[in-house]
């Protein structure tokens, strides 16, 4: 019987072992052991979600992740190109002088002094406790100021009415929006839709209030800009290589 | 006695007591009460929370749902937009909104309550074959159970209907 107890306990132990150990080199994991939070807890503080792109490792000309995110927010073209809304695009960077060039996914840098929060009149653009930037849709009234104050860009305005929306993604005519992180995947535990789809692992999500999170060590270990850090904005969203 | 505020909170009570009675007798899988047939519970044998209690405050769950789950991420499932949608979606049309005969848009249209959540909101359950609030499944419910609760419902709301209908006769002498 204790025979039978103890060749159980080892093969649970090598079960555990084998979860958790979806490493693919010392240091770099490929999933975060998830710490659930449970669905009626509110989002604290003590986490800020951030993200973490590697622009020598993405590649000219893929659009995985603009694809993963219109398919998963919902974000489609409606035949107006110029106020079509935009929640992540890629960027070529081009040095003149040497011809070297960088391609990037921008969207919202989820700063932690967003400046759209400052400027909405009506507090429906707002930062979550765990740092994500939002807008409340029930409170937007389109007047736009928080596109005007984005220095990314990052914000659109929605023209055209919608249709047959991800049920966990609302969205709406006359509202402004931008990229959400993918909120309702975080709260699921699951990375954002453009962190999943790129196959050159160019992009990290993780806790940056966590030290010992993967993408805490890496900001620790190599050197990474936040776009515009000027600004003293403090974005969620860094970059590395550029 | 004769002051006419006070009367004027007795009728009002009278009021509720009569609304009281004739929401009690709706049964909540019903497709119709007092007022017709005019919507399609498509899921379910009982809601969240007893039919006559939702026809009055499923504004006020809705909303302070919704700013929980926008501002602070809590995505309980009891109340949820989604999750009404899951049950209520007529089998016909796969949706809360699309139709007069939808389950929204049955109450709303004869109300004539104008309502905007579908502006923004889907009006259909995220995929077939959605699960059911555990609640409202019936595999979950021992037989019986069901056509109790809403019985002790009806009871209840009779009882209520009845003291407040005492208290309006007191006050009217």
């Amino acid at each position: 019987m204790s025979k039978m107890d103890n060749s159980r306990r080892l093969f649970i132990g090598a079960g555990a072992a084998a979860t958790a150990g979806l490493v693919i080199a010392p240091g770099v994991t490929l999933l975060d052991l998830a710490h659930a939070r449970p669905a009626d807890e509110a989002a604290s503080s003590a986490k800020r979600w951030g993200m973490l792109i590697d622009s020598s490792k993405c590649a000219t000309g893929c659009n995985d992740c603009v694809a993963a995110c219109g398919k998963e927010n919902g974000v489609a073209s409606t035949g107006h190109p110029e106020t079509d809304p935009q929640w992540i695009r890629k960027v070529e960077l081009k040095e003149i002088k040497t011809g070297t060039s960088h391609s990037l996914p921008m969207m919202c840098q989820h700063c932690a002094e967003p400046p759209c929060v400052d400027v909405c009149p009506t507090g429906a653009s707002f930062k979550r406790a765990d740092g994500i930037v939002l807008v409340d849709r029930h409170i937007c009234i389109g007047c736009r100021y928080c596109m005007m104050a984005c220095p990314y860009k990052a914000r659109s305005f929605v023209h055209e009415e919608h249709e047959d929306q991800n049920p966990d993604v609302p969205r709406g005519k006359g509202c402004v929006e931008s990229c959400t992180l993918c909120v309702h995947r975080i709260d699921r535990d699951q990375q954002p839709a453009c962190v999943e789809s790129c196959k050159e692992g160019a992009m990290l999500f993780g806790d940056l209030n966590d030290p010992n999170s993967e993408i805490s060590k890496r900001i620790a270990t190599y050197a990474t800009t936040q776009v515009r850090a000027d600004l003293g904005l403090n974005t969620g969203v860094r970059y590395q290589g550029i | 006695m004769s002051n006419p505020a006070k009367r004027r909170s007795v009728l009002g009570w009278l009021g509720a007591a009569l609304a009281a009675v004739l929401l009690a007798g709706a049964l909540p899988a019903g497709a119709h009460d007092e007022h017709g047939d005019h919507k399609v519970i498509a899921k379910g044998d009982k809601c969240v929370e007893d039919a006559a209690y939702m026809r009055r405050n499923h504004m006020k769950l809705l909303k302070h749902q919704r700013d929980e789950t926008m501002h602070k991420g809590i995505r309980t499932t009891q109340y949820s937009l989604k999750n009404c949608i899951e049950c209520h979606a007529n089998p016909k049309t796969g949706s809360v909104a699309s139709s007069k005969e939808d389950f929204c848009m049955g109450c709303h249209t004869y109300a004539a309550v104008k309502l905007d959540c579908f502006e923004c909101h889907s009006t259909k359950p995220k995929a077939a074959g959605g699960t059911l609030h555990p609640i409202v499944a019936p595999s979950v419910q021992p037989e019986g159970t069901d056509k109790q609760s809403s019985l002790s419902g009806k009871m209840r709301w009779q009882m209520q209907a009845n003291l407040a209908s005492l208290n309006g006769g007191e006050g009217v002498k």
